[in-house]
């Protein structure tokens, strides 16, 4: 059963008092809020994710609840809680959207250390993975956003999952999250992609989410193709689109420094690196046309 | 079984895991998190046998848990390594304490432990220098206004916390182990006299009949009880690696009365026995020990075993978070006498000394 069989009666019960349950890829969530964005950003970019059946184990039990006292009348905020402990400081409610999403991440980040979690976005095309590990302002997610609207499979925008027990990648697909100028650009190049409403003033500058593409959601209990490519894409106005092939070495520290969880990993952590670098095209990709980055992306797979 | 707290049930009963069902598993997760004992769960169901009864899901966070305890072992570890190292000049025995010290004294609660600093126990005489060491060795002292700085050292039994400027760890050098303004402070001479020396690398810890008297006092007098339940099963498995020869819960009584400590050993038997449901101290006769009046002992009862718990949403008893913080402010009426708590209290209210 999908979300969206679900009345809206039950979504606003669900998050008001049990919890709705969700599947994202490999885990099972969680989500009780009592602010109605967040019921409306569920119901936009969720309405295709499966249902938790009953009584199922929960890997992540999040809150998004506004902040009682003065704070309900005076600046209303928005708090993030995963198993009792609060990790950040309480934001603007209107950010209490773009905090789930966030929060999400962190509670996989700092928890899942079944995988190897790389600060990357993580496509696939008939069979060939790719990762573009992000840092921020490379155009990381404008890209990707770009890409699954043009027939690659979102495994993640976000964070590739590695399970260090199999060596397999994990889909779980989620809304992409786009920032600042990128909104626009995203919006311009495919005006029919679906963009959740503005976040404005959060640390980032201002936030938006695309609806993942409706066959990755479909498709993200599917195991996906080993990675074959790395690329560390650069935006850079009027520039031509060019790859640049990068060192073995390089590589290896670039993903070091973007993998969440490599200090809890520690060695097993450096050896699933080294690994998926030995195994893939090492390359920066510089950028500014969205067109001709896609037909450059198209080759890899010929 | 839901409603209640599964973890306990597990800590009296592991084998009962083979009998838990999905939603079950689910509770018992999130408990264990927010005590802080996810990896105590993983360590004490492996250590029993049982690991092979935990469904996928919940192993995963189990398994989770175990690689970021190990690595707070490790670090911690190599911190302790980094400390000895630091003092090695001054030939003073460098005492470490709570979670350091179950890593030397090689207790298997130091096993699934998290570990947010490092506590040693110097010679008052020889603070300076020992400070001295540690700066030039890379730590700094933090808590840097003058309120806070004459604070700590005027009253409180330890320096303020140092950090160190490459590993960001902290480090908390004591010359006792209560504030000097306890209402109780027992002889610091009698428990240096008894340390022990751990070979290979000669690291220093309390004798461990003092060793888990620290851990009691910490717990039933500090005030802090963000993870009590774990401080609870960390004094339960002391001694329970400790008695050997069976004597020991006897040997921490006679202690406990040798340096004015009955009262928190009286509430940590109590304790154990109620909430772990401790067998070993069947033969304690806890009325030997000088307890607290029928009153008193009623509102005590009624405040810990509310406040030491998992403090999960599915296991809160009605009153755990008042109980917990009138225990919080027991404690303090214990380390400071009156006159001197209500001015520092105020100050702390009302002026932000960190900037």
């Amino acid at each position: 059963m999908l979300l969206s069989d679900l009345s809206i009666e039950k979504i606003k019960s669900g998050l008001k008092i049990f919890g709705l349950g969700y599947k994202a890829g490999p885990f099972n969530i969680s989500v009780t809020s009592n602010i109605p964005a967040v019921t409306e950003h569920i119901r936009y970019f969720y309405s295709h994710y499966n249902c938790n059946s009953e009584a199922v184990f929960v890997d992540f039990h999040v809150e998004v609840n506004s902040v009682g006292g003065y704070r309900r009348w005076y600046k209303p905020q928005v708090t993030f809680v995963f198993d009792g402990y609060e990790p950040f400081v309480p934001l603007p409610i209107n950010q209490a959207p773009a905090m789930f999403e966030w929060g999400l991440n962190w509670a996989i980040a700092n928890t899942a250390h079944q995988y190897l979690i790389i600060h990357s976005a993580i496509i696939e095309k008939d069979g060939y993975g790719l990762i573009m590990p992000g840092t921020p302002g490379s155009g990381k997610s404008t890209l990707c956003a770009a890409l699954v609207n043009r027939g690659w499979r979102l495994l993640s925008d976000e964070m590739a999952l590695l399970s260090l027990a199999d060596g397999l990648i994990y889909p779980a697909p989620r809304p992409v999250s786009l920032k600042n100028k990128s909104i626009d650009v995203i919006g311009q190049f495919a005006p029919e992609l679906s963009i959740g409403p503005h976040a404005y003033g959060t640390d980032k500058g201002t936030v938006a989410h695309v609806v993942p593409p409706w066959s990755s959601i479909e498709r993200q209990h599917e195991l996906a193709p080993p990675i074959s490519r790395i690329v560390f894409p650069k935006y850079k106005a009027g520039s031509q689109s060019s790859l640049v092939q990068l060192k073995e070495t390089d590589t290896i520290m670039q993903l070091i420094e973007g993998t969440f969880n490599y200090n809890a990993l520690g060695e097993k952590g450096f050896l699933a690196i080294t690994d998926v670098v030995s195994n893939s095209k090492c390359q920066k990709f510089t950028y500014s046309s969205l067109d001709d980055a896609i037909t450059v992306f198209e080759d890899f797979t010929n | 079984m839901l409603n209640k707290n599964i973890f306990l049930e597990i800590y009296y009963n592991p084998e009962i895991v083979k009998e838990l069902v999905d939603s079950e598993w689910d509770v018992l997760i999130r408990q264990s998190r927010k005590a802080q004992v996810l990896a105590t769960l993983f360590y004490l169901l492996e250590g029993n046998g049982l690991i092979q009864y935990v469904p996928e899901k919940p192993l995963n966070h189990l398994l989770s848990s175990k690689i970021v305890a190990d690595k707070h072992f490790k670090d911690t570890s190599w911190e302790i390594n980094r400390i000895q190292n630091a003092l090695s000049g001054l030939s003073i025995p460098v005492v470490f304490l709570k979670g350091a010290a179950y890593i030397v004294a090689e207790a298997p609660n130091s096993k699934g432990r998290l570990f947010h600093d490092v506590d040693i126990l110097v010679p008052r005489h020889k603070l300076q220098e020992v400070e001295q060491s540690l700066i030039d060795h890379g730590w700094y002292s933090t808590h840097l206004s003058k309120y806070d700085q004459k604070y700590y050292r005027q009253w409180m039994h330890e320096l303020p916390p140092m950090k160190h400027m490459r590993r960001n760890t902290l480090l908390d050098v004591h010359h006792h182990i209560v504030p000097l303004t306890s209402q109780a402070v027992p002889d610091i001479d009698k428990l240096s006299n008894a340390i022990v020396e751990h070979p290979p690398q000669s690291l220093h810890t309390l004798s461990p009949p003092d060793m888990v008297l620290h851990s009691i006092v910490h717990l039933f007098h500090d005030g802090e009880f963000d993870h009590s339940l774990r401080d609870l099963i960390d004094i339960d498995i002391l001694i329970r690696h400790f008695n050997d020869k069976g004597d020991l819960p006897k040997r921490i009584t006679k202690r406990a009365r040798e340096l004015k400590l009955e009262r928190p050993v009286f509430y940590a038997f109590r304790y154990l026995k109620r909430i772990l449901r401790v067998k070993y101290l069947n033969q304690i006769d806890n009325k030997k020990i000088k307890r607290p009046n029928v009153v008193l002992l009623s509102c005590m009862d009624f405040l810990f075993i509310r406040a030491i718990t998992a403090h999960h949403a599915s296991c809160e008893k009605t009153f755990s978070s008042f109980s917990r913080w009138c225990l919080y402010i027991r404690a303090h009426y214990l380390r400071m006498p009156i006159q001197l708590l209500i001015p520092h209290l105020i100050r702390k209210a009302i002026m932000d000394d960190e900037n």
